[in-house]
């Protein structure tokens, strides 16, 4: 694994290991993962990994921004934003190993 | 779209793998992604997003109830800003440019 960043690369070579799959096929699994997640998420469903975290997605109203730079008024175009919300077993696991001491 | 789905999904995409292989590679993706976050690294899937972690200070929380001061203890939480592409195509743009 890369210094302190997990990449595709890294979930490949753990699927590699872990089903014995070739890399390049284990690429394209985790490629079709996340492309699921992703098209589940786009046609407006929410996604829900048990145990790991929930994507869903919310509709922002339009608004009136400012440019802080400039103080300039600028219209924000109602959009759809992502949120993710990890299950308790994440937050514990996460808030376990960083613990300090 | 909830875990078994994302499986079934995969599966019939995949006729030679069986069920509890898919299963075994979806939970290892999610796992090695938690496990990752438990160690305090980043997780980057360009073009869907990105996993980190985050420090919350220590605070003097009160109950609610009793109106009581408690000390909370700095944690850390995980952390997830979707991608530039799939922010684009949540908002009609298909080919993410």
């Amino acid at each position: 694994m890369s210094e302190n960043t997990l990449t595709r690369l890294d979930l490949a070579e753990a699927v590699h290991d872990e089903v014995g799959l070739s890399r390049n096929d284990s690429a394209a699994l985790v490629e079709s993962v996340l492309g699921h997640i992703s098209d589940a998420l786009v046609r407006g469903e929410t996604v829900k990994i048990s145990s790991f975290g929930t994507f869903s997605v919310r509709d922002k109203a339009a608004r009136i921004g400012r440019n802080p730079k400039t103080g300039e008024e600028v219209p924000i175009h109602p959009r759809r934003v992502l949120t993710f919300r990890s299950s308790h077993l994440m937050k514990n696991r996460v808030a376990a190993g960083n613990r300090k001491g | 779209m909830i875990r078994s789905e994302l499986v079934q999904k995969i599966a019939d995409e995949n006729p030679r793998l069986s069920q509890r292989d898919v299963e075994r590679i979806v939970n290892t993706i999610f796992d090695q992604v938690t496990e990752a976050m438990a160690q305090g690294h980043r997780v980057e899937l360009r073009g869907f997003g990105a996993f980190s972690v985050k420090k919350r200070d220590g605070r003097i929380g009160r109950n609610p109830r009793t109106g009581e001061a408690v000390e909370v203890e700095e944690k850390h939480v995980p952390f997830f800003k979707a991608g530039k592409l799939l922010r684009e195509r949540l908002n009609g743009n298909e080919a993410g440019e």
